[in-house]
Protein backbone atom coordinates (compact mmCIF):
# COMPACT_ATOMS: atom_id res chain seq x y z
CA UNK A 1 0.00 0.00 0.00
CA UNK A 2 1.02 3.62 -0.46
CA UNK A 3 -0.14 6.89 0.04
CA UNK A 4 0.22 10.40 -1.43
CA UNK A 5 -0.59 13.59 0.22
CA UNK A 6 -2.07 16.12 -1.74
CA UNK A 7 -4.00 19.39 -1.58
CA UNK A 8 -7.32 19.19 -2.41
CA UNK A 9 -11.20 20.55 -1.16
CA UNK A 10 -13.48 18.61 0.61
CA UNK A 11 -15.26 18.17 -2.41
CA UNK A 12 -12.45 17.15 -4.23
CA UNK A 13 -11.41 14.92 -1.31
CA UNK A 14 -14.73 12.60 -1.60
CA UNK A 15 -14.64 13.38 -5.40
CA UNK A 16 -11.48 10.95 -5.30
CA UNK A 17 -13.14 8.60 -2.94
CA UNK A 18 -16.23 8.39 -5.26
CA UNK A 19 -13.35 7.40 -7.90
CA UNK A 20 -11.75 4.81 -6.39
CA UNK A 21 -14.87 3.16 -5.14
CA UNK A 22 -15.68 3.24 -8.42
CA UNK A 23 -19.80 2.70 -7.53
CA UNK A 24 -22.03 1.13 -10.05
CA UNK A 25 -24.35 3.97 -10.24
CA UNK A 26 -24.19 7.49 -9.04
CA UNK A 27 -27.54 9.49 -8.99
CA UNK A 28 -27.61 12.80 -8.35
CA UNK A 29 -29.21 17.18 -8.72
CA UNK A 30 -27.28 19.55 -8.59
CA UNK A 31 -27.31 21.90 -4.89
CA UNK A 32 -24.98 24.40 -3.55
CA UNK A 33 -22.39 23.70 -1.95
CA UNK A 34 -22.34 19.91 -3.28
CA UNK A 35 -22.63 21.00 -6.81
CA UNK A 36 -18.77 20.77 -7.21
CA UNK A 37 -18.24 17.60 -5.72
CA UNK A 38 -21.06 16.32 -8.20
CA UNK A 39 -18.80 18.71 -11.09
CA UNK A 40 -15.72 16.78 -10.16
CA UNK A 41 -17.00 13.33 -10.33
CA UNK A 42 -18.81 14.17 -13.63
CA UNK A 43 -15.48 14.20 -15.02
CA UNK A 44 -14.22 11.00 -14.12
CA UNK A 45 -17.48 9.62 -15.82
CA UNK A 46 -17.13 11.36 -19.37
CA UNK A 47 -12.96 10.84 -19.35
CA UNK A 48 -13.90 7.01 -18.40
CA UNK A 49 -11.81 6.45 -15.30
CA UNK A 50 -15.13 4.91 -13.54
CA UNK A 51 -17.87 2.20 -14.42
CA UNK A 52 -20.77 3.89 -12.92
CA UNK A 53 -23.29 5.32 -14.62
CA UNK A 54 -24.65 8.52 -13.50
CA UNK A 55 -27.97 9.50 -13.57
CA UNK A 56 -29.36 12.97 -14.02
CA UNK A 57 -32.66 13.45 -12.01
CA UNK A 58 -35.07 15.85 -11.74
CA UNK A 59 -34.84 16.63 -8.65
CA UNK A 60 -33.69 14.69 -5.14
CA UNK A 61 -36.53 12.76 -4.27
CA UNK A 62 -35.89 11.27 -7.32
CA UNK A 63 -32.28 10.71 -7.15
CA UNK A 64 -32.82 9.01 -4.05
CA UNK A 65 -35.83 7.09 -5.74
CA UNK A 66 -33.32 6.14 -8.87
CA UNK A 67 -30.64 4.54 -6.10
CA UNK A 68 -33.14 2.99 -4.13
CA UNK A 69 -34.18 1.08 -7.63
CA UNK A 70 -30.81 0.47 -8.30
CA UNK A 71 -29.72 -0.96 -4.52
CA UNK A 72 -32.72 -3.05 -4.73
CA UNK A 73 -31.26 -4.78 -8.19
CA UNK A 74 -27.92 -5.03 -6.38
CA UNK A 75 -26.25 -2.24 -7.40
CA UNK A 76 -23.44 -0.32 -5.29
CA UNK A 77 -24.91 3.03 -5.49
CA UNK A 78 -24.16 7.05 -3.95
CA UNK A 79 -25.95 10.19 -4.16
CA UNK A 80 -24.91 13.64 -2.60
CA UNK A 81 -27.12 16.65 -1.74
CA UNK A 82 -27.12 19.49 1.02
CA UNK A 83 -29.52 21.62 2.95
CA UNK A 84 -33.20 22.14 1.05
CA UNK A 85 -32.40 18.73 -1.14
CA UNK A 86 -31.78 16.68 1.64
CA UNK A 87 -35.44 17.94 3.00
CA UNK A 88 -36.90 17.34 -0.58
CA UNK A 89 -35.15 13.68 -0.39
CA UNK A 90 -36.63 12.48 2.93
CA UNK A 91 -39.57 11.08 2.24
CA UNK A 92 -37.10 8.64 0.65
CA UNK A 93 -35.02 7.94 3.00
CA UNK A 94 -37.14 5.96 5.29
CA UNK A 95 -38.12 3.85 2.08
CA UNK A 96 -34.13 3.38 1.92
CA UNK A 97 -33.57 2.00 5.14
CA UNK A 98 -37.00 0.36 5.99
CA UNK A 99 -36.04 -1.85 2.46
CA UNK A 100 -32.73 -1.93 4.06
CA UNK A 101 -30.63 -0.80 0.91
CA UNK A 102 -27.36 0.19 1.53
CA UNK A 103 -27.33 3.40 -0.08
CA UNK A 104 -24.46 5.98 0.47
CA UNK A 105 -25.22 9.76 0.57
CA UNK A 106 -22.98 12.93 1.36
CA UNK A 107 -24.79 15.92 3.03
CA UNK A 108 -22.41 18.87 2.13
CA UNK A 109 -24.41 20.12 5.49
CA UNK A 110 -26.05 23.47 4.07
CA UNK A 111 -29.08 25.82 6.31
CA UNK A 112 -32.57 25.35 5.25
CA UNK A 113 -34.58 28.26 4.22
CA UNK A 114 -36.17 30.66 4.81
CA UNK A 115 -34.13 32.79 5.33
CA UNK A 116 -32.18 31.67 2.23
CA UNK A 117 -29.03 30.38 3.14
CA UNK A 118 -26.28 28.50 0.96
CA UNK A 119 -23.40 28.11 4.15
CA UNK A 120 -23.24 25.57 6.65
CA UNK A 121 -25.40 24.51 9.62
CA UNK A 122 -26.38 21.10 10.30
CA UNK A 123 -30.42 21.27 10.62
CA UNK A 124 -30.29 19.46 7.14
CA UNK A 125 -28.96 16.59 8.76
CA UNK A 126 -31.06 16.83 11.29
CA UNK A 127 -33.79 16.17 9.12
CA UNK A 128 -32.65 12.84 8.38
CA UNK A 129 -31.92 11.84 12.22
CA UNK A 130 -34.65 9.76 12.74
CA UNK A 131 -34.71 8.22 9.49
CA UNK A 132 -33.25 4.89 9.96
CA UNK A 133 -29.76 6.08 8.14
CA UNK A 134 -26.60 5.79 9.87
CA UNK A 135 -24.64 9.51 10.35
CA UNK A 136 -21.00 9.99 10.19
CA UNK A 137 -19.93 13.39 10.77
CA UNK A 138 -16.55 14.78 9.40
CA UNK A 139 -14.73 17.17 10.91
CA UNK A 140 -12.20 17.90 7.56
CA UNK A 141 -11.48 16.69 4.11
CA UNK A 142 -9.30 13.64 5.47
CA UNK A 143 -12.59 12.68 7.47
CA UNK A 144 -14.48 13.43 5.05
CA UNK A 145 -12.22 11.44 2.25
CA UNK A 146 -12.28 8.82 5.24
CA UNK A 147 -15.83 8.00 6.68
CA UNK A 148 -16.31 8.18 2.63
CA UNK A 149 -14.55 4.68 2.08
CA UNK A 150 -15.64 3.30 5.71
CA UNK A 151 -19.40 3.97 5.00
CA UNK A 152 -19.39 1.71 1.55
CA UNK A 153 -18.77 -1.19 4.07
CA UNK A 154 -20.51 -0.44 6.76
CA UNK A 155 -23.82 0.10 4.55
CA UNK A 156 -23.29 -3.36 3.10
CA UNK A 157 -22.47 -5.08 6.78
CA UNK A 158 -25.48 -3.40 8.13
CA UNK A 159 -27.69 -3.33 5.26
CA UNK A 160 -28.73 -0.31 6.21
CA UNK A 161 -27.95 3.57 4.20
CA UNK A 162 -25.29 5.75 5.49
CA UNK A 163 -25.07 9.55 5.58
CA UNK A 164 -21.74 11.40 5.05
CA UNK A 165 -21.92 14.64 6.42
CA UNK A 166 -19.19 17.26 6.17
CA UNK A 167 -19.69 21.17 6.41
CA UNK A 168 -20.52 23.19 3.49
CA UNK A 169 -17.68 25.87 2.43
CA UNK A 170 -16.03 25.26 5.73
CA UNK A 171 -14.73 21.80 4.35
CA UNK A 172 -15.91 21.34 1.16
CA UNK A 173 -14.01 24.67 -0.31
CA UNK A 174 -11.31 25.04 1.65
CA UNK A 175 -8.07 23.08 0.11
CA UNK A 176 -6.15 21.13 3.09
CA UNK A 177 -3.72 18.21 2.77
CA UNK A 178 -5.10 15.26 2.68
CA UNK A 179 -3.49 11.67 2.70
CA UNK A 180 -5.03 9.85 -0.27
CA UNK A 181 -4.89 5.89 -0.57
CA UNK A 182 -3.32 4.62 -3.45
CA UNK A 183 -6.64 2.49 -5.46
CA UNK A 184 -5.82 -0.53 -4.99
CA UNK A 185 -5.81 -0.49 -1.07
CA UNK A 186 -9.37 0.97 -1.58
CA UNK A 187 -11.00 -1.06 -4.05
CA UNK A 188 -9.43 -3.84 -1.84
CA UNK A 189 -11.05 -2.83 1.10
CA UNK A 190 -14.45 -1.80 -0.04
CA UNK A 191 -14.29 -4.89 -2.06
CA UNK A 192 -15.84 -6.32 -5.28
CA UNK A 193 -19.47 -5.00 -6.25
CA UNK A 194 -22.13 -7.82 -7.26
CA UNK A 195 -25.92 -8.51 -7.01
CA UNK A 196 -25.31 -10.96 -4.18
CA UNK A 197 -23.21 -8.52 -1.76
CA UNK A 198 -27.39 -8.09 -0.39
CA UNK A 199 -29.89 -10.77 0.32
CA UNK A 200 -32.49 -10.07 -2.30
CA UNK A 201 -31.61 -8.86 -5.19
CA UNK A 202 -34.25 -7.12 -7.74
CA UNK A 203 -32.51 -8.99 -10.53
CA UNK A 204 -31.59 -12.48 -9.15
CA UNK A 205 -34.64 -13.59 -11.63
CA UNK A 206 -34.31 -17.43 -10.10
CA UNK A 207 -35.61 -15.82 -6.77
CA UNK A 208 -38.05 -13.05 -7.17
CA UNK A 209 -39.23 -10.84 -5.06
CA UNK A 210 -41.69 -7.90 -4.08
CA UNK A 211 -40.01 -4.51 -2.63
CA UNK A 212 -42.47 -1.66 -0.67
CA UNK A 213 -45.71 -4.10 -0.55
CA UNK A 214 -48.01 -2.75 2.09
CA UNK A 215 -47.60 -3.96 5.78
CA UNK A 216 -51.33 -3.79 7.36
CA UNK A 217 -51.44 -3.28 11.12
CA UNK A 218 -51.13 -6.69 12.02
CA UNK A 219 -47.37 -7.12 10.52
CA UNK A 220 -46.45 -3.16 10.18
CA UNK A 221 -44.95 -2.83 14.09
CA UNK A 222 -43.21 -6.57 13.99
CA UNK A 223 -41.43 -5.07 10.40
CA UNK A 224 -40.04 -1.91 12.75
CA UNK A 225 -39.13 -3.96 15.55
CA UNK A 226 -36.88 -5.38 13.29
CA UNK A 227 -35.42 -2.48 11.90
CA UNK A 228 -35.08 -1.34 15.62
CA UNK A 229 -33.56 -4.20 16.42
CA UNK A 230 -30.81 -4.50 13.60
CA UNK A 231 -30.13 -0.81 13.84
CA UNK A 232 -28.79 -1.63 17.68
CA UNK A 233 -26.57 -3.94 16.05
CA UNK A 234 -24.50 -1.06 13.62
CA UNK A 235 -23.31 -0.42 16.72
CA UNK A 236 -20.68 -3.13 16.47
CA UNK A 237 -20.58 -3.70 12.68
CA UNK A 238 -18.92 0.19 13.09
CA UNK A 239 -16.72 -1.01 15.49
CA UNK A 240 -15.50 -3.88 13.42
CA UNK A 241 -15.04 -1.52 10.06
CA UNK A 242 -13.14 1.00 12.17
CA UNK A 243 -11.04 -1.63 12.91
CA UNK A 244 -10.39 -2.59 9.77
CA UNK A 245 -9.51 0.52 8.80
CA UNK A 246 -7.15 0.92 11.04
CA UNK A 247 -5.17 -1.31 10.02
CA UNK A 248 -4.76 -0.07 6.31
CA UNK A 249 -4.61 3.44 7.41
CA UNK A 250 -3.10 3.29 10.93
CA UNK A 251 -5.37 6.08 11.86
CA UNK A 252 -7.53 4.63 14.77
CA UNK A 253 -11.21 5.95 14.39
CA UNK A 254 -14.25 5.69 17.53
CA UNK A 255 -17.65 6.58 17.95
CA UNK A 256 -16.87 9.94 19.58
CA UNK A 257 -13.18 11.55 19.96
CA UNK A 258 -11.84 12.69 23.46
CA UNK A 259 -9.46 15.92 23.68
CA UNK A 260 -8.32 16.48 27.46
CA UNK A 261 -11.16 14.69 29.04
CA UNK A 262 -9.44 12.58 31.36
CA UNK A 263 -9.58 15.06 34.24
CA UNK A 264 -11.87 17.49 32.65
CA UNK A 265 -14.49 18.87 34.95
CA UNK A 266 -16.12 21.10 32.36
CA UNK A 267 -16.67 19.80 28.83
CA UNK A 268 -17.84 20.87 25.46
CA UNK A 269 -19.63 18.89 22.69
CA UNK A 270 -19.56 19.45 18.90
CA UNK A 271 -19.59 17.87 15.97
CA UNK A 272 -18.32 18.27 12.30
CA UNK A 273 -15.49 21.54 11.05
CA UNK A 274 -16.23 23.29 14.51
CA UNK A 275 -14.11 20.62 16.94
CA UNK A 276 -10.21 22.24 15.98
CA UNK A 277 -11.70 25.78 16.94
CA UNK A 278 -13.66 23.78 20.13
CA UNK A 279 -9.84 22.27 20.70
CA UNK A 280 -7.98 25.84 20.56
CA UNK A 281 -10.74 27.31 23.06
CA UNK A 282 -10.08 24.26 25.70
CA UNK A 283 -5.98 24.39 24.43
CA UNK A 284 -6.36 28.84 25.68
CA UNK A 285 -8.37 27.59 28.53
CA UNK A 286 -5.72 25.20 30.19
CA UNK A 287 -3.13 27.66 29.43
CA UNK A 288 -4.87 29.47 32.20
CA UNK A 289 -5.04 26.66 34.53
CA UNK A 290 -8.44 26.08 34.08
CA UNK A 291 -9.20 21.98 33.72
CA UNK A 292 -11.66 21.69 30.43
CA UNK A 293 -11.66 19.21 27.49
CA UNK A 294 -13.66 18.67 23.97
CA UNK A 295 -15.95 16.00 22.58
CA UNK A 296 -16.66 15.15 19.03
CA UNK A 297 -19.42 13.13 17.87
CA UNK A 298 -18.46 11.22 14.79
CA UNK A 299 -21.07 8.35 14.87
CA UNK A 300 -23.89 10.41 15.05
CA UNK A 301 -26.56 7.36 14.15
CA UNK A 302 -27.15 5.30 16.44
CA UNK A 303 -26.09 7.58 18.66
CA UNK A 304 -23.36 6.60 21.14
CA UNK A 305 -25.17 6.73 23.82
CA UNK A 306 -23.11 4.43 26.34
CA UNK A 307 -19.62 6.02 25.24
CA UNK A 308 -20.90 9.21 25.80
CA UNK A 309 -22.38 8.57 29.05
CA UNK A 310 -18.90 6.81 30.10
CA UNK A 311 -17.25 9.91 28.70
CA UNK A 312 -19.33 12.51 30.72
CA UNK A 313 -19.58 10.28 33.55
CA UNK A 314 -17.37 12.83 35.73
CA UNK A 315 -17.88 16.01 34.05
CA UNK A 316 -19.53 19.06 36.69
CA UNK A 317 -20.56 20.76 33.47
CA UNK A 318 -21.46 20.06 29.82
CA UNK A 319 -21.56 22.49 26.93
CA UNK A 320 -23.64 21.36 24.23
CA UNK A 321 -22.33 23.15 21.21
CA UNK A 322 -25.62 22.76 18.05
CA UNK A 323 -24.84 23.75 15.14
CA UNK A 324 -28.74 23.63 14.28
CA UNK A 325 -32.17 24.41 16.03
CA UNK A 326 -34.97 22.62 16.48
CA UNK A 327 -37.78 25.48 17.50
CA UNK A 328 -39.64 23.04 20.14
CA UNK A 329 -38.86 24.82 23.41
CA UNK A 330 -36.31 21.91 24.30
CA UNK A 331 -33.04 22.85 22.70
CA UNK A 332 -30.83 21.95 19.45
CA UNK A 333 -31.04 18.29 18.48
CA UNK A 334 -27.57 17.47 19.72
CA UNK A 335 -28.44 18.75 23.11
CA UNK A 336 -31.57 16.33 23.53
CA UNK A 337 -29.10 13.61 22.53
CA UNK A 338 -26.73 14.27 25.57
CA UNK A 339 -29.21 14.50 27.75
CA UNK A 340 -30.72 11.35 26.82
CA UNK A 341 -27.17 9.67 27.10
CA UNK A 342 -26.87 11.09 30.97
CA UNK A 343 -29.46 9.00 31.82
CA UNK A 344 -27.35 6.19 31.81
CA UNK A 345 -25.16 7.32 34.27
CA UNK A 346 -28.04 7.55 37.02
CA UNK A 347 -28.76 4.92 39.34
CA UNK A 348 -32.01 5.34 39.56
CA UNK A 349 -34.37 5.14 35.99
CA UNK A 350 -36.65 8.38 36.17
CA UNK A 351 -37.87 7.82 32.77
CA UNK A 352 -37.98 4.67 30.46
CA UNK A 353 -39.08 4.70 26.96
CA UNK A 354 -41.75 2.39 25.36
CA UNK A 355 -43.02 2.27 22.13
CA UNK A 356 -46.54 1.69 20.69
CA UNK A 357 -49.34 1.74 18.13
CA UNK A 358 -46.89 1.35 14.67
CA UNK A 359 -48.95 1.45 11.68
CA UNK A 360 -52.01 1.71 13.02
CA UNK A 361 -51.31 -1.16 15.66
CA UNK A 362 -54.45 -0.79 18.37
CA UNK A 363 -53.41 -0.28 22.22
CA UNK A 364 -55.33 -1.79 25.04
CA UNK A 365 -55.68 -0.63 28.55
CA UNK A 366 -53.65 -3.77 29.41
CA UNK A 367 -49.96 -2.76 27.37
CA UNK A 368 -50.30 0.71 29.41
CA UNK A 369 -50.50 -1.49 32.49
CA UNK A 370 -47.23 -3.28 31.55
CA UNK A 371 -45.36 0.18 30.98
CA UNK A 372 -46.59 1.29 34.59
CA UNK A 373 -45.30 -2.18 36.06
CA UNK A 374 -42.02 -2.03 34.02
CA UNK A 375 -41.19 1.31 35.10
CA UNK A 376 -42.16 0.34 38.55
CA UNK A 377 -39.78 -2.31 38.63
CA UNK A 378 -37.04 -0.72 37.26
CA UNK A 379 -37.11 1.81 39.85
CA UNK A 380 -37.33 -0.39 42.83
CA UNK A 381 -34.33 -2.33 41.17
CA UNK A 382 -36.01 -5.17 40.22
CA UNK A 383 -35.43 -5.51 36.86
CA UNK A 384 -32.53 -3.61 35.37
CA UNK A 385 -32.62 -2.24 31.63
CA UNK A 386 -30.12 -2.44 29.04
CA UNK A 387 -31.62 0.31 26.64
CA UNK A 388 -33.81 2.98 27.65
CA UNK A 389 -36.03 1.77 25.09
CA UNK A 390 -38.47 -1.15 24.33
CA UNK A 391 -41.26 -2.12 22.29
CA UNK A 392 -44.60 -2.80 24.12
CA UNK A 393 -46.25 -5.02 21.58
CA UNK A 394 -44.20 -6.87 19.24
CA UNK A 395 -45.27 -10.87 18.10
CA UNK A 396 -42.36 -12.64 19.29
CA UNK B 1 -54.41 -21.43 8.36
CA UNK B 2 -52.38 -18.73 7.57
CA UNK B 3 -50.02 -18.06 10.28
CA UNK B 4 -48.63 -14.54 11.31
CA UNK B 5 -44.53 -14.31 10.95
CA UNK B 6 -42.88 -13.02 14.16
CA UNK B 7 -40.91 -10.76 13.92
CA UNK B 8 -37.55 -12.55 13.40
CA UNK B 9 -38.98 -14.55 10.54
CA UNK B 10 -40.16 -11.53 8.01
CA UNK B 11 -37.40 -11.46 5.37
CA UNK B 12 -35.21 -8.39 5.60
CA UNK B 13 -36.25 -5.32 4.23
CA UNK B 14 -39.93 -6.26 5.25
CA UNK B 15 -39.78 -7.80 1.21
CA UNK B 16 -42.23 -10.26 -0.06
CA UNK B 17 -39.95 -13.35 -0.76
CA UNK B 18 -42.91 -15.88 -1.81
CA UNK B 19 -44.76 -15.12 -5.01
CA UNK B 20 -48.54 -15.02 -5.27
CA UNK B 21 -49.04 -14.47 -1.68
CA UNK B 22 -51.89 -11.93 -2.14
CA UNK B 23 -54.01 -15.45 -2.68
CA UNK B 24 -53.38 -15.53 1.52
CA UNK B 25 -54.82 -11.99 2.28
CA UNK B 26 -58.55 -11.25 1.96
CA UNK B 27 -57.65 -8.49 -0.37
CA UNK B 28 -61.95 -7.68 -0.82
CA UNK B 29 -62.56 -7.05 2.68
CA UNK B 30 -62.50 -3.13 1.70
CA UNK B 31 -65.21 -3.01 -0.69
CA UNK B 32 -67.45 -0.57 -0.61
CA UNK B 33 -69.64 -1.03 -3.30
CA UNK B 34 -70.20 -5.06 -5.13
CA UNK B 35 -70.77 -5.42 -8.44
CA UNK B 36 -73.77 -7.32 -8.65
CA UNK B 37 -74.27 -9.50 -12.18
CA UNK B 38 -77.43 -9.74 -14.37
CA UNK B 39 -76.74 -13.04 -15.96
CA UNK B 40 -80.04 -12.23 -18.23
CA UNK B 41 -77.97 -8.83 -19.69
CA UNK B 42 -74.51 -10.40 -19.89
CA UNK B 43 -73.84 -12.06 -23.10
CA UNK B 44 -70.18 -13.47 -21.95
CA UNK B 45 -68.00 -10.75 -24.24
CA UNK B 46 -65.82 -11.49 -21.46
CA UNK B 47 -64.78 -6.99 -21.36
CA UNK B 48 -64.91 -7.35 -17.91
CA UNK B 49 -62.58 -10.52 -17.15
CA UNK B 50 -60.37 -8.07 -19.89
CA UNK B 51 -60.66 -4.69 -17.30
CA UNK B 52 -60.69 -6.46 -14.22
CA UNK B 53 -57.62 -4.68 -12.58
CA UNK B 54 -57.07 -7.74 -10.03
CA UNK B 55 -58.08 -10.76 -11.84
CA UNK B 56 -60.90 -11.41 -9.96
CA UNK B 57 -63.45 -12.47 -12.52
CA UNK B 58 -63.30 -16.75 -13.44
CA UNK B 59 -63.88 -17.85 -16.96
CA UNK B 60 -63.58 -19.98 -19.29
CA UNK B 61 -63.46 -20.05 -23.12
CA UNK B 62 -67.41 -19.39 -23.00
CA UNK B 63 -68.14 -17.90 -20.02
CA UNK B 64 -68.09 -15.86 -17.15
CA UNK B 65 -68.83 -17.03 -13.73
CA UNK B 66 -69.69 -15.07 -10.90
CA UNK B 67 -66.88 -12.77 -9.26
CA UNK B 68 -64.66 -13.82 -6.46
CA UNK B 69 -65.38 -11.28 -3.36
CA UNK B 70 -62.96 -12.21 -2.10
CA UNK B 71 -60.35 -10.31 -3.72
CA UNK B 72 -62.84 -8.04 -5.58
CA UNK B 73 -62.16 -4.52 -4.21
CA UNK B 74 -65.22 -3.17 -5.91
CA UNK B 75 -63.41 -0.88 -8.17
CA UNK B 76 -66.37 -0.70 -10.82
CA UNK B 77 -64.68 -1.20 -13.72
CA UNK B 78 -66.19 -3.92 -14.93
CA UNK B 79 -69.89 -1.83 -14.47
CA UNK B 80 -68.51 1.16 -16.66
CA UNK B 81 -67.09 -1.05 -19.05
CA UNK B 82 -69.82 -3.38 -19.34
CA UNK B 83 -71.19 -2.74 -23.32
CA UNK B 84 -74.58 -4.53 -22.19
CA UNK B 85 -75.28 -3.04 -18.85
CA UNK B 86 -75.11 -6.29 -17.36
CA UNK B 87 -73.62 -5.21 -14.09
CA UNK B 88 -74.31 -2.87 -11.10
CA UNK B 89 -72.57 -1.67 -8.63
CA UNK B 90 -74.51 -1.89 -5.37
CA UNK B 91 -73.93 -0.99 -1.33
CA UNK B 92 -72.13 -3.15 0.99
CA UNK B 93 -74.54 -2.41 3.37
CA UNK B 94 -77.43 -2.95 1.48
CA UNK B 95 -77.02 -6.58 0.60
CA UNK B 96 -75.10 -7.60 4.10
CA UNK B 97 -79.19 -5.29 5.59
CA UNK B 98 -80.63 -7.58 3.12
CA UNK B 99 -78.95 -11.05 3.84
CA UNK B 100 -80.00 -10.32 7.74
CA UNK B 101 -83.72 -9.96 7.24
Amino acid sequence: MSTKVIALTGNQAAAEAMRQINFDVAAVYPISPQTELMGFFAEYVANGEVDTDMVAVEGEHSAMAACIGAAAAGARVITASAGPGIAYMVENLYIASGMRLPIVLIDVNRALSAPLSIHCDHGDSMLTRDSGWISLFSENAQEAYHNLIMSVKIAEKAMFPVIVNYDGYIVSHSIENVEIFDDETVREFVGPSGIHRIPYPLLDVSKPVTYGATAQPDYYTECKYQQHVDFLKVYDIVREVFNEFESISGKRYDFIEEYMTEDAEYIGISMGSSFGTLKDAVNTLRAQGRKVGAIKIRLYRPFPVKELAQALSKAKGIAVLDRADSFDGIGGPLFKDVCTAILHNQNRSLVHNFIYGLGGREIHEEEFIKAFDRVERLEKGVETRDNLVEYLQVRA
Amino acid sequence: MYQLKKWFEIPIGSIVSEAGSSMMNNTGSWRMLRPVLNTEKCTNCLICWIFCPDDSIPVNREQRFETDFQYCKGCGICAVECPYDALEMVPEMEIKLKELE
